[in-house]
């Protein structure tokens, strides 16, 4: 193929005013159109050695599904996509592009590398609108298999068993499927229809769901495991990680997960229409520097009620582990960063949470790791007025789902142990994928997660 | 859904249901619950399985209406569903047999103490129940508890049934006539739980209270429901919901139960305008 030119500008993806979309809760996001699409696939150099194909975790064939896109292919190129991912519209939105794909296009080098997450979430939004094309369904292996949770890694482990034909049944122990993508990521994100069509898709297949079940007290895994040929355990990571410090326990402090499932899936928002409450008052304080603690200050900031949203980070922006867009857009909507600064002691009245101490902090020397830790400067303690505070300082798998099954071994922070290749528990037959494996990761690792132990658990259930 | 199979009022403002969940009735333990969602947009509120009967798959609740899900539950009757209904959450009380054992319950603890009367009596243990009513019309299950205990003291504060005082008054008298007490349970309204651990203290008498902090997931997964116990923070939804009650922050408990006041009456207000339909709104 010809040599292109290099066009260092990304055709920008339309967005909703600042102004207008904290008012409310609908998509930032607007997308591209088609011609926009088309304009920005133009900007893919094809490259024969695709380092960006390397970088994402489960090698979608990017330079093949942007040229189709090019060619007015959009149906096509969500099809090539889902080869590799089947959730296009929801990676697309959600993804760390800048350090997996994005991160190693080499136009990145000149200028701005080629939008592949937006023309992803074009790709797989268009299909959705046109309607998914049934895959074919291999004969009935007559195999029964029992997946623990509804999020990414479940979905894609039962999208693949359910193709070879197994009989597959989904265990959730919400009143809702779909994981953190509807109980934790706001619908300014990633909107719920996006991940409903998905599973409806998935049940349409054939998949059976199981509400309100909880794998460990509704029945434990040895139970399933006389039902059942095999079991996939994709039950997250939904511990939350506190900070023990003083004052931990007043009106007005939060984990990140309460006040998120509080109103992104209970519609707190939405209060007194949907009967689940949150108090917020009208200073925020969200701690953290991930996606999460993005998503809490977000999601505050839409809250009629609030005022001022701080977020406190104890190393320096450069070093914030959330998608590089979530912090731009963060501060677009007037979210104030405290960066540098670490929390010491909420400080409470009558029981109720009035300030937090902070104390400021300045960045060490590199360390063996190359990781400059922070350090708190003495002296430096200073006290923010905040009604509410959220706590986004990570989280780990829960132990309900393994309670008393002594064969399955974890490691230090509660994560499952696996065999690498097969995802494959010290219990015969009991697999395990996604964040309860890595005690916290991403959308698309969950994902290729659950599409790996779909192969293991395949290739164990035909030769039992 | 969850069928109810049946329904009785039993005292003013407390409904007993019989709700269609066999799952759950086949699993459940004394000292579990379940979280009940009772329409579409409706709260995860728990509530204590107060009985279970594993072979009509059925579990008993007994709810007292305090507020906007409590009272809208009890708008439902026999033949109607709830949307949700899932468990058993909790750990399972610790039950062994330890001799002489006190189970004490005010209002909605009545709901955990039934359920671990039945397990503490299959332990062998002989059994007082001491039960607490503001006044006579007010008092249900003493049928269902004399036939469970050994023993049932009914207090009333206005003195118009049984013994005149609280539970702890009771309590008080069965210590000062020298009875040898293994193990004290308590159940219901925190000062209540607060009151029996003070008076169980000083005589060093193993107390378990069942805590009812709010809760969102019941599965560990929020810490809506944290607690401090012996210094340390325990999400009551799976550390609990019962604890060593000489070691429980009580204060801290009541204070984090009014965490949504404000809100909580203004559901209750919304509620009660559009409802006036309903026989109870
Ligand atoms: C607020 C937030 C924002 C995030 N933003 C991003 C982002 O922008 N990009 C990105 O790539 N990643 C993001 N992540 C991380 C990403 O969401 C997770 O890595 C991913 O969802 C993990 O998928 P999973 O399937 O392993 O688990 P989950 O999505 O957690 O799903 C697990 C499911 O299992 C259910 N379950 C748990 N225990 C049981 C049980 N005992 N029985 C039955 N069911 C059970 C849970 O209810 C849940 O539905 C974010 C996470 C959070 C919390
Ligand atoms: C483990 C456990 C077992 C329980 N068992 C029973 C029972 O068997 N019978 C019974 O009648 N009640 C029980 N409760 C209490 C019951 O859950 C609350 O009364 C109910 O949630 C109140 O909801 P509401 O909307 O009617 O009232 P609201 O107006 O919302 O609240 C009234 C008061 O109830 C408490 N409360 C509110 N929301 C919650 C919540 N989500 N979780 C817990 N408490 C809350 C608060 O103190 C609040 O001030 C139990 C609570 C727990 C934690
Ligand atoms: S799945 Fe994620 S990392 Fe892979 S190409 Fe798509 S957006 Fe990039
Ligand atoms: S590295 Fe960039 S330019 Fe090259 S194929 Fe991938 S997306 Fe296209
Ligand atoms: S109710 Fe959410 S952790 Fe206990």
């Amino acid at each position: 193929m010809a040599k292109r030119e290099i066009i260092k500008k990304r055709v920008p993806v339309p967005e909703r005013d600042p102004k207008e979309r904290i008012k409310d809760f609908k998509e930032v996001k607007l997308g591209y159109t088609p011609q926009l699409a088309m304009e920005e696939a133009k900007r893919c150099l094809q490259c024969p050695t695709a380092p960006c194909v390397k970088a994402c975790p489960v090698r979608v064939p990017i330079p093949q599904f942007i040229k189709l896109i090019e060619e007015g292919k959009f149906v096509e190129a969500a099809r090539k996509i889902k080869e590799e991912n089947i959730m296009p519209s929801v990676c697309g939105r959600v993804c760390p592009q800048e350090i997996q794909c994005e991160g190693a296009c080499v136009v990145g080098k000149v200028g701005d590398p080629v939008a592949i997450g937006a023309l992803e979430a074009f790709a797989g939004d268009h299909e959705a609108s046109v309607g998914y094309e049934k895959f074919e369904i291999k004969e009935k292996t007559g195999k029964k298999i029992a997946i623990v949770g509804s999020g990414p890694a479940g979905i894609a482990c039962a999208a693949d068993l359910v193709k070879w034909g197994h009989d597959v049944t989904i265990f959730e122990a919400l009143h809702e499927p779909g994981g953190v993508l509807v109980y934790g990521i706001p619908e300014f994100r990633l909107p719920n229809e996006t991940v409903k069509r998905e599973l409806e898709f998935l049940l349409n297949m054939g998949v059976k769901l199981e509400l309100n079940f909880i794998v460990g007290k509704t029945k434990t895994i040895y139970e399933l495991l006389e039902e059942f040929d095999a079991v996939f355990i994709g039950s997250g990571a939904g511990l939350p990680y506190m900070l023990n410090i003083e004052g931990l326990n007043l009106n007005g402090v939060y984990s990140a997960n309460e006040f998120l499932t509080r109103i992104i899936f209970m519609g707190a928002n939405r209060f007194p229409e949907y009967d689940t409450p949150v108090f917020t008052g009208k200073r925020v304080a969200v701690i953290g520097g991930g996606n999460t603690a993005m998503d809490v200050a977000r999601t505050a900031k839409r809250l009629k009620e609030v005022e001022e949203v701080y977020l406190i980070y104890r190393r320096s922006e450069a070093e914030m582990p959330a998608r590089v867009e979530e912090v731009h857009h963060a501060k677009e909507e007037g979210v104030i960063f405290k960066t540098l600064t670490n929390p010491v002691k909420f400080i409470g009245e009558n029981g109720w949470l009035k300030a937090i101490e902070c104390v400021k902090m300045e960045l060490s020397e590199p360390d063996e790791s190359g990781r400059r830790r922070p350090v708190p400067i003495p002296g430096s303690e200073f006290v923010l007025e905040v009604d509410t505070v959220v706590m986004a300082i990570g989280q780990g798998p829960n132990p309900v789902v393994v309670e008393g099954v002594e064969e399955i071994r974890r490691g230090k922070k509660g994560e499952i142990l696996v065999d690498p290749e097969t995802l494959m528990t010290d219990l015969p037959g009991v697999f395990a994928g996604g964040d309860v494996i890595h005690g916290g990761s991403t959308v698309i690792i969950a994902m290729g997660d659950g599409r790996k132990a779909a192969k293991a658990i395949h290739e164990y259930v035909m030769s039992k | 859904m969850y069928k109810i199979v049946s329904k009785r009022e039993l005292a003013e403002n407390v409904d007993e249901f019989v709700i269609e969940a066999p799952q759950i009735a086949r699993k459940a333990k004394p000292g579990q619950f379940v979280i009940v969602r009772v329409t579409v947009r409706g709260e995860r509120i728990p509530l204590t399985i107060a009985e279970k009967d594993p072979e009509a798959g059925t579990i008993t609740l007994m709810v007292q209406r305090v507020g906007k899900s409590t009272y809208h539950l009890s708008c439902f009757e026999e033949g109607n569903s709830l949307k949700d209904v899932v468990g058993p959450l909790g750990k399972p009380t610790h039950i062994e047999n330890w001799g002489n054992v006190v189970a004490i319950g005010g209002g909605l603890g009545l709901a955990p103490i039934h359920h671990i009367c039945q397990g503490v009596k299959e332990a062998g243990n002989n059994l007082t129940v001491i039960m607490g009513f503001r006044s006579k019309d007010l008092i249900f299950w003493e049928d269902k508890m004399k036939i469970l205990a050994d023993r049932v003291i009914i207090t009333t504060n206005d003195g118009s049934y049984g013994m005149k005082g609280l539970v702890t008054d009771a309590l008080q008298k069965l210590i000062d006539e020298g009875e040898k007490i293994d193990m004290v349970i308590c159940a219901g309204p925190v000062p209540m739980m607060k009151a029996v651990a003070e008076v169980t203290r000083p005589h060093k008498i193993p107390t378990i209270a069942s805590l009812n902090p709010i809760m969102v997931d019941g599965t560990g997964m929020c810490g809506a429901c944290r607690v401090t116990v012996g210094g340390e923070v325990k999400f009551a939804c799976v550390d609990g919901p019962e604890f060593n009650a000489h070691e429980v922050d009580f204060d801290e408990l009541m204070n984090r139960l009014c965490m949504f006041k404000s809100l909580e009456k203004v559901a209750m207000e919304r509620f009660q305008e559009k409802h006036c339909g309903c026989k109870r709104g």
